[in-house]
């Protein structure tokens, strides 16, 4: 799955530290989810757009296996 | 976080050890503490059980404590070490009963195999993910 975790967190001037702190994972699953090696739960991917104030679909973006 | 996952570290820790030393006084005690004495030795097996149990519930609170990715991680560890343990356990166990090496398929090569597989598996699951 795609994602702009990266770019969002980027624009709130967030370490990976920080945004783990407020969703309550660690910096390396923050690290995961941004290069996109790992897909988060969806209790994690509603903490985020809780933070960043944007529905799931705008920075999930669900690929399909070829 | 970092403070509530140091303190389960530290527990699981001294359940470990404490473990390791209880198994080693119920090993070594009857021989050369008090002389195959069957109370004392009851005692120690029952101590090393109960203190098994606690590091066990101390393992739990830690795993808990993991976020979604650290579980991914030791799920899929645990998985394939246990796949790995049986398949190759039963293989030694056989290798032992046919006669085909010569020393006894003892529990405590098994212990080892699971200890080095879990390791490997673990560093290798870590850097696949993180």
């Amino acid at each position: 799955m795609k994602n702009r975790v990266h770019g969002l967190r980027k624009q709130r001037k967030l370490t990976q530290e920080q945004l783990g702190e407020i969703i309550g994972v660690s910096r390396q699953t923050i690290n995961a989810i941004e290069k996109e090696k790992f897909d988060p739960s969806l209790p994690t991917a509603f903490k985020m757009a809780k933070l960043f104030q944007l529905p799931i679909e705008e920075f999930f973006f669900f690929e399909e296996d070829k | 976080m970092k403070e509530e996952r140091k303190k389960r570290l530290i527990r699981l820790a001294i359940w470990t050890w404490s473990w390791v030393a209880t198994l080693a006084v119920a090993t070594f005690g009857p021989k050369y503490i008090w002389e195959e004495n069957t109370f004392w030795t009851t005692l120690a097996i029952g101590l090393n059980l109960v203190n098994g149990v606690l590091m066990i519930s101390a393992n739990r609170s830690l795993f808990n404590h993991y976020d979604e990715l650290e579980r991914k991680i030791h799920l899929e560890t645990m998985g394939l070490t246990l796949g790995l343990t049986v398949v190759t356990g039963l293989s030694y166990s056989l290798l032992d009963q046919t006669n085909l090496i010569s020393s006894n398929a003892e529990i405590s090569f098994l212990v080892m195999f699971i200890s080095i597989t879990y390791l490997v598996t673990l560093m290798i699951n870590r850097k696949r993910y993180l």
